[in-house]
């Protein structure tokens, strides 16, 4: 039929269908995922409403857990002050609490039949699934901004500086993608909206705790530790305490902060890729 | 390079859609059972049935969206379960939900599509521009989809799946909640579709007027099995004199018209109805 796209090299069966090499597959995938990605900024700026609402819980934390829980000089926190420690964990919260609840985007497509849609195109399933952490990424930066903006209200001793900001930036966006991815995970076994979201309430708050992002590990029990050390947060609070605030230390080094979030990512992607299109059927 | 000619040449050849003993259980209950059916290219086809006949589950096994638990089926020659890549370049499905973004504007919609069908950056303007003056939207294109009508929304959603030109597009009860206005416009670029470009149309209704007024052949399908099969006219002379399509269907399926459909369905059924109503 005239018209109907068909294969450069029709030699190739299955995944490289419209290309001839792995660049054009490697370019597809990446214009996939962002094209998944850029409908979240678009909505992002037409309707910022989200941004502000999901900003008062940090600022809670902030203004009052911090303040109090400073005053008390109960937690060892070296050389920082309690609320120059603790803000790097609440922007890790933050990430966490956004993302988290990201999987539920995917129920209500699949209810409203985008899911599906997507689902009949050419797209790579990786792709889908990575294009959904790239946009909780977006939303995650736009908390960070929010969060900056609270933290030089409260004259916390914020690092500026290009490497630093962007390096806040790769870390919020990597958390974001492992968490959101996560939580797509769960939705894709879990299908159906009650039950996610009985089951998000349950995972936040041992993943939260069970990290350092308002305490020290060394504070913990040793049963906590170990979860602690397993908990992919404490790798990204971790490497933002270094990054955020002034003579914050990274405990584990980047290196394996950055090794953790990329490989936990890419595991979880490879997983939810695959459950993915079960949501529709 | 051989094997490609071969397979260009397979393509052209090839039925739009070819199943053989296609069936899918869920548990105990077979919903599809052992399908055998051949649709030409550029074929109006119907694919009628009570709720829970198996339509839907057919169109998910041939969109590539529902594995098949038994048999198999080709698409434009293609195999479903296992070239399921291929399958999906060459159609374009209109899922009955509403499937359009109410955030984004038409041409948001479209552009998105055009990329994960990997149109090329040079034409996506030009197709999606294209894709909206043919389903009558042009004026329209920049408004977010939240402010459309039910016939508007339903039009775009079928501009979206044409983007890539594909060879058969799949229509899941395109014009149920829509107004006889409303409904009348999707049809009319319906038929203008299959005219212009000579697709393949599978469409699934409840309507049976849609199904005489547009479909050449129309397949009855009850408990999983096609019952009857054929054009409407020859149909319709099968169960009498001045018999209608809904003689048709009560005779097929035994008067059968609501037995099945989960509450799932029937809830998603009434909110599509209701959003674009």
């Amino acid at each position: 039929m005239k018209g109907v796209p068909i294969a450069k090299s029709p030699g190739h069966a299955g995944r490289l269908a419209v290309s001839d090499s792995g660049v054009d597959a490697a370019a597809s995938f990446i214009r996939h995922t962002l094209a998944i990605a850029e409908i979240e900024v678009r909505k992002l700026m037409r309707d910022p409403t989200e941004v502000f609402t999901r900003s008062v819980q940090p600022t809670l934390w902030l203004l009052v857990f911090g303040q109090v829980l400073g005053r008390t000089r109960a937690i060892p926190t070296g050389a920082l002050t309690y609320l120059d420690f603790m803000t790097p964990g609440v922007l890790a919260q933050s990430v966490l609490f956004t993302a988290i609840f990201f999987g539920i985007a995917v129920i209500w497509e699949r209810d409203l039949g985008i899911l599906q849609k997507m689902l009949v195109t050419p797209a790579y399933r990786g792709a889908l699934v990575l294009g959904k952490a790239a946009s909780a990424g977006v939303r995650g930066i736009a908390q960070t901004v929010i969060i900056y903006v609270v933290a030089l209200a409260l004259r916390i001793h914020l690092r500026f500086g290009v490497l630093p900001v962007v390096g806040v930036l790769v870390a919020v966006l990597l958390g974001s993608a492992v968490f959101s991815t996560f939580s797509l995970i769960v939705a894709c076994i879990m299908k159906t909206r009650e039950r996610f979201m009985g089951i998000g309430q349950v995972l936040t708050m041992p993943l939260f705790f069970a990290s350092n992002a308002i305490y020290p590990i060394d504070m913990m029990p040793g049963w906590l530790r170990v979860v602690a050390r397993v908990n992919p947060l404490t790798y990204l609070v971790d490497a933002l305490r270094s990054l955020m605030v002034q003579g914050g230390v990274s405990a584990f080094g980047y290196g394996l902060d950055l090794a953790v979030q990329v490989g936990v990512l890419s595991l979880l992607v490879v997983v939810a890729a695959r459950l993915y299109p079960s949501v529709a059927a | 390079m051989v094997e490609g000619e071969a397979r260009l040449h397979r393509e052209e050849a090839a039925a739009a859609v070819e199943t053989s003993a296609l069936s899918r259980a869920f548990g105990d209950l077979v919903a599809v059972d052992r399908l055998d059916l051949r649709i030409e290219k550029g074929v109006f086809f119907g694919l009628l049935g009570s709720n829970g006949a198996g339509k839907s589950t057919t169109i998910k096994m041939l969109t590539t969206l529902l594995p098949p638990t038994a048999g198999s089926a080709l698409v434009v020659g293609f195999d479903i379960a296992h070239q399921a890549r291929q399958v999906r370049r060459r159609i374009g499905y209109v899922p009955q939900m509403v499937s359009a973004d109410a955030g984004l504007t038409g041409t948001e919609n479209l552009m998105l599509l055009a990329k994960l069908y990997d149109v090329p950056r040079g034409e996506r303007d030009s197709r999606a521009a294209e894709a909206l003056a043919f389903m009558g939207l042009t004026e329209v294109g920049k408004k977010l989809v939240r402010t459309y009508s039910g016939g508007m929304i339903r039009r775009l959603e079928i501009a979206q799946a044409l983007l890539h030109r594909p060879a058969v597009v799949f229509l899941d009860e395109p014009t149920v909640g829509l107004d006889p206005v409303a409904k009348r416009a999707v049809w009319d670029k319906l038929r203008e579709l299959r005219e212009k470009f000579g697709t393949t149309v599978l469409l699934t209704t409840h309507d049976m007027d849609e199904a005489d007024v547009l479909c050449e052949t129309i397949a009855v399908m009850h408990h999983g099995r096609i019952v009857a099969l054929g054009p409407p006219v020859e149909l319709k002379a099968a169960v009498g004199e001045d018999a209608t399509m809904d003689d048709v269907f009560v005779h097929f399926t035994g008067g059968a018209v609501d037995e099945g459909g989960s509450y799932r369905e029937v809830a998603r059924a009434r909110r599509t109805a209701r959003r674009l109503g």
